[in-house]
C-alpha cells in the first residue's frame, strides 16, 4: 500500500521562470537571499566578508531602506545583529561557514534568549574547499545550538525561504538559519521579484528574565528553548517546504540543499524526500516515507548529517560508497550507485602545469615574501590573499590555520623553546584579519612579555574576498569614509615596544626592517603599508627587460611575478607589457640592471 | 527533456563570468530555464577558473560532469586542455588563440606540454584570435564578447536578441564596439573556411 504524502503529481517549483506580472532577474543566491531580505521587510544586515557569502551584504546595502554594515568579525556582528533584533527590527546576519566558529559564543546563548524582531543567518558553506580553510558542515551547528535551519536548494529557494524565515524567526522567537553552499550561493538563474512588505519595529519590552542569561535565567530559558523546538518539530512535519516527490517504491532518497537538483538528473525515477527544513526533521514524515518505498538511500554532501539523524529515528538506510569529502555531482551519484553511463570514459589530462591562484603582478605583499623567504624565516601566516605567499616561488609561510592565528602561533612557538627552531619566527598578518582577530593575539603577546616580529601587511582593503573595505581604511560597506583605525597609534597605546611603517615596494628597506626588527629582543610590529595593486586603474609604463643586459640568471624570475616569463629557448627572461603594473620589483632584484622603467629606456 | 551544457573556462580575469551572463540572459529572453554556476574567491587571482550555464525545458544540476558538455569555450589554450575531457566527444570546442604560461612554467619548473594545439585540433578546436578581433572592433577588452560570438554559432538564438542583450549588459559607450565584436566573433567560422 502506497502512502502519498504529497500530491504524487510534483508541481512544486515548476518552471517559476516563466512566471507573469511581476520582473524577473537573473540573481546568484547571495543576490537573492539580499532581495528576500529586502522583500521580508529587513532593516538591518551586518556580518563580515568570507567567499561564498560576500555579495549578500554587498547587494543588501544597495536597497535603501537597509542599513548594511561589516562588522569587524562575525562574534561582533551577530552581536550587532542581536542587539538590532532587541531593538525590533527585523535583521538579517551573513556568514561564511567558518565564520559561524567565531560567532558560536553568542550563538548559543541566543539560543535561549530568542529573539525580539526577526532574525535571520546566513551561512554558506563551502564543500570543495574553493576558497576555505576547511570544509565544516554548518548543519550540526543548528543542531548542537538549537537554532531553526532552511536549506534551499537553488537561488529561487534561497529567496523564499528567507523571507520564510523572518516569519518563523518572529512566530518562534528565534532566531533562524538559512544554509547555502556554494553552488547555491554562487549559483545564478532567474528570479521573479515582489514588493517590500513593509514591516513596523515590534515594541520592545524590558525583560531582564529573557534577557539577562545568569544561571537561575538561563534555566527558565533552556526550558523555553526546549518547549519551542518541540513546537518546531511540530510545524517541520507539516511545513511545505519538506516535500514528497513520489515516483514509485523502489527506491526512496532523503536529501536536502543542491544535491537535491542532483538526485533528480541522476535518478528520475526515484521518489525523493526533499528536506527544505534540516533542524529540527520531521520525524514522522521521514518514517512515513521510508515504509513507503523498498530502499532508503541518504544522499547528503559534506557530513553524515542527514544519515545520523534518520538512523537515530530507527529507519534503516543506504549511503553512497564515497568517501564524505568535496562536492557531489549527478554522474558522481550515478557510478556510486552502479547506474553511470560507461559509454562516456573521459579522463583529464594529467601532463597540464597546475595553474594555481597566485600574488597579482604588482602586489605590494610580494616584496616582503621574498625578503622573509631569503631571510629563511620561520612564518606563521594568516587568512587573506597574502596566504598565497606559501605558494612556489615565494614558499615563505609556515602556517596558516584561521583568522588571527598567525600572532599567538608565533609567540607558542617561542614559547616551546625547541633548539630545532633557528631561523626568526615572524607572524604575517593582513589589515583586515588583524582587526578580526589579530588585536587580541598582540595584547597575549605583550601581556605575556613575548618578543618576535609582527608584520600587518595594510593593503588598504579586504582584497581576497574582492574588495571590501575595513575599520583599518576607514571605508564603510557602502562605500563612504568613516574614521580609520590608526594602527600605529593602536600599537603604541598598547605599549607594543618597536613600532615602524615601510613602504613594501622598497625592496631594501624592507629587507632593513626585518633584519633589524628580527635581531632586536623586544616585540616589534612591523606596519607595511601600500594599497592593493588592484585598487589603482592607472599605473606607469610597464618596466621593459633590455635583452642584451638579461644574463638569464632568473633572479627576477624567483619573485614569482606573473607578468614575468622565461624563454627556455633564449635563455632570458620578458616582461608581458599589458600585465605588468609597474611595481618596480623585479628591476630592484637585477643584478644586472637589466631591467628599467620604459622611460628610462631609450 | 533536453538540457544543452556550455562551459566557459580560462584565466582568473579573463571575463568568463560576464560572458558567461550575456549567455545566461539571451538564454532566458528566448524562453529557456537557465542555471549557471561559478567560483569566486580565491580561485581569482590568476587561478584557472571555470563557468558553467545550462539551459532546457527544466534545469536541474547547475553544475556539469566530465564528458556531459555540449560547447566549451576555452579563453585560454592551456585551459582548453585542462577542461578538455568535460566536453562530449561530438562537441564543440572554441579556443582563444592565446597561451598565459602558468607560473611554475615561467619559472622553468615545469614546461608545457609540446603538442598542446593538436590535441585541441583533433578534437574540433575552432581558434579564433579574440583579442586582435576585439582591438579590430574598437574594444579591446571584448576579447569575451568575440568569443560569445563564435559560440553563437552553434546556439538556437537569433542575433537580434544576443545584440539585445549585449546592450543591455555592457556600458553604453561601448554597445557599438561590443556588438561589433560579437559579429567579428559569429563570423569566424566564415573568415576560417569552416
Amino acid at each position: 500500500m502506497i502512502v502519498y504524502l504529497d500530491t504524487p503529481n510534483f508541481s512544486y517549483n515548476l518552471k517559476p521562470w516563466l512566471g507573469v506580472g511581476m520582473p524577473s532577474k537573473l540573481l546568484s543566491g547571495n543576490e537573492a537571499v539580499a532581495q528576500g531580505a529586502w522583500e521580508a521587510g529587513a532593516r538591518i544586515g551586518v556580518g563580515y566578508p568570507g567567499t561564498p557569502s560576500t555579495e549578500t551584504l554587498e547587494n543588501l546595502v544597495k536597497y535603501p531602506e537597509v542599513q548594511a554594515q561589516w562588522a569587524p568579525n562575525e562574534k561582533v556582528a551577530l552581536e550587532v545583529a542581536l542587539g538590532a533584533s532587541y531593538g525590533g527590527a527585523r535583521t538579517l546576519f551573513t556568514s561564511k561557514h567558518v565564520g559561524i566558529n567565531v560567532a558560536a559564543d553568542p550563538l548559543f546563548t541566543m539560543a535561549y534568549t530568542g529573539v525580539n524582531g526577526g532574525l535571520v543567518m546566513l551561512v554558506a558553506d563551502d564543500p570543495g574547499m574553493h576558497s576555505s580553510q576547511n570544509e565544516q558542515d554548518s548543519r550540526n551547528y543548528a543542531a548542537f545550538a538549537h537554532i531553526p535551519m532552511l536549506e534551499p536548494s537553488n537561488p529561487t529557494e534561497a529567496l523564499a525561504f528567507t523571507k520564510l524565515a523572518f516569519e518563523l524567526s518572529e512566530t518562534y522567537k528565534s532566531a533562524v538559519f538559512v544554509r547555502t553552499t556554494v553552488r547555491v550561493a554562487h549559483a545564478k538563474e532567474m528570479i521573479e521579484l515582489a514588493d517590500r512588505n513593509s514591516t513596523e519595529l515590534l515594541p520592545v519590552n524590558r525583560n531582564p528574565k529573557q534577557w539577562v542569561m545568569m544561571p537561575a535565567m538561563a534555566r527558565s530559558q533552556r526550558v523555553v528553548l526546549d518547549e519551542k523546538i518541540a513546537q518546531l518539530r511540530q510545524y517541520a512535519e507539516t511545513f511545505e517546504h519538506n516535500i514528497v516527490h513520489f515516483a514509485g517504491t523502489s527506491i526512496g532518497v532523503i536529501t536536502s540543499g543542491v544535491s537535491y537538483h542532483y538526485v533528480r538528473e541522476a535518478l528520475p525515477d526515484a521518489s525523493i524526500l526533499k528536506l527544505g527544513m534540516v533542524y529540527p526533521l520531521p520525524a514522522d514524515k521521514i518514517k512515513q516515507f521510508a515504509q513507503s518505498v523498498d530502499r532508503v538511500i541518504v544522499i547528503e554532501e559534506a557530513d553524515d548529517y542527514l544519515e545520523r539523524s534518520v538512523r537515530a529515528l530507527g529507519v534503516d538506510c543506504e549511503t553512497l560508497p564515497v568517501p564524505r569529502r568535496g562536492e557531489l555531482s549527478p554522474e558522481l551519484i550515478k557510478s556510486a550507485l552502479g547506474v553511470a553511463d560507461e559509454s562516456i570514459i573521459s579522463d583529464p589530462a594529467c601532463d597540464l602545469p597546475l595553474r594555481p591562484p597566485l600574488l597579482c603582478a604588482g602586489c605590494p605583499h610580494r616584496p616582503v615574501f621574498y625578503a622573509l623567504n631569503k631571510m629563511k624565516a620561520l612564518v606563521t601566516g594568516d587568512i587573506g590573499c597574502y596566504t598565497l605567499g606559501a605558494i612556489a616561488p615565494l614558499s615563505a609561510i609556515d602556517t596558516c590555520i584561521d583568522m588571527g592565528a598567525s600572532i599567538p602561533m608565533a609567540h607558542g612557538i617561542a614559547l616551546a623553546q625547541n633548539p630545532d627552531i633557528t631561523r626568526p619566527i615572524i607572524a604575517v598578518i593582513g589589515d583586515s584579519t588583524f582587526a578580526h582577530s589579530g588585536i587580541t593575539g598582540l595584547v597575549n603577546t605583550i601581556y605575556n612579555q613575548g618578543g618576535g616580529v609582527v608584520c600587518i601587511l595594510d593593503n588598504r582593503i579586504t582584497a581576497m574576498t574582492g574588495h571590501q573595505g575595513n575599520p583599518v581604511n576607514g571605508v564603510t560597506l557602502g562605500g563612504q569614509a568613516t574614521t580609520e583605525l590608526d594602527l600605529v597609534a593602536l600599537c603604541n597605546a598598547l605599549l607594543v615596544p618597536r613600532v615602524r611603517v615601510v613602504d613594501p615596494n622598497k625592496l631594501d628597506d624592507v629587507i632593513a626592517a626585518l633584519d633589524e626588527e628580527s635581531s632586536a629582543e623586544e616585540l616589534s610590529v612591523i606596519i607595511f603599508r601600500a594599497p592593493c595593486a588592484l585598487l589603482s586603474k592607472q599605473f606607469p609604463p610597464a618596466y621593459v627587460i633590455s635583452e642584451s643586459a638579461c644574463r638569464g640568471c632568473k633572479k627576477c624570475i624567483q619573485i614569482g611575478c606573473p607578468a614575468i616569463v622565461w624563454d627556455d629557448t633564449t635563455k632570458k627572461a620578458s616582461i608581458i607589457p599589458d600585465a605588468c603594473r609597474s611595481c618596480g620589483l623585479c628591476a630592484q632584484v637585477c643584478t644586472f640592471e637589466a631591467i628599467s622603467g620604459s622611460s628610462e629606456v631609450e | 527533456m533536453s538540457v544543452t551544457t556550455i562551459m566557459l573556462c580560462g584565466v582568473g580575469g579573463q571575463g568568463t563570468i560576464l560572458a558567461a551572463d550575456l549567455l545566461a540572459k539571451v538564454a532566458a529572453s528566448c524562453g529557456y530555464h537557465v542555471k549557471l554556476s561559478e567560483v569566486h574567491g580565491m580561485a581569482q587571482r590568476g587561478g584557472s577558473v571555470s563557468t558553467v550555464v545550462r539551459f532546457g525545458d527544466e534545469v536541474q544540476a547547475p553544475i556539469t560532469d566530465a564528458g556531459k558538455v555540449d560547447a566549451l569555450v576555452a579563453f585560454e589554450v592551456t585551459e582548453a586542455a585542462r577542461y578538455l575531457h568535460f566536453l562530449k566527444p561530438d562537441g564543440a570546442l572554441y579556443v582563444n588563440n592565446t597561451i598565459i604560461e602558468p607560473l611554475a612554467v615561467s619559472t622553468g619548473e615545469c614546461g608545457m606540454p609540446a603538442n598542446l594545439v593538436d590535441r585541441l585540433a583533433q578534437r574540433g578546436a575552432v581558434f579564433v584570435d579574440a583579442q586582435e578581433l576585439a582591438t579590430a572592433a574598437g574594444s579591446s577588452r571584448s576579447a569575451n564578447v568575440v568569443l560569445i560570438g563564435a559560440l553563437s554559432n552553434v546556439l538556437p538564438f537569433t542575433c537580434g536578441s544576443w545584440e539585445e542583450v549585449i546592450a543591455n549588459r555592457v556600458p553604453p559607450k561601448t554597445i557599438s564596439a561590443n556588438i561589433d565584436a560579437f559579429h567579428a566573433g559569429r563570423d569566424i567560422l566564415i573568415r576560417s573556411g569552416q
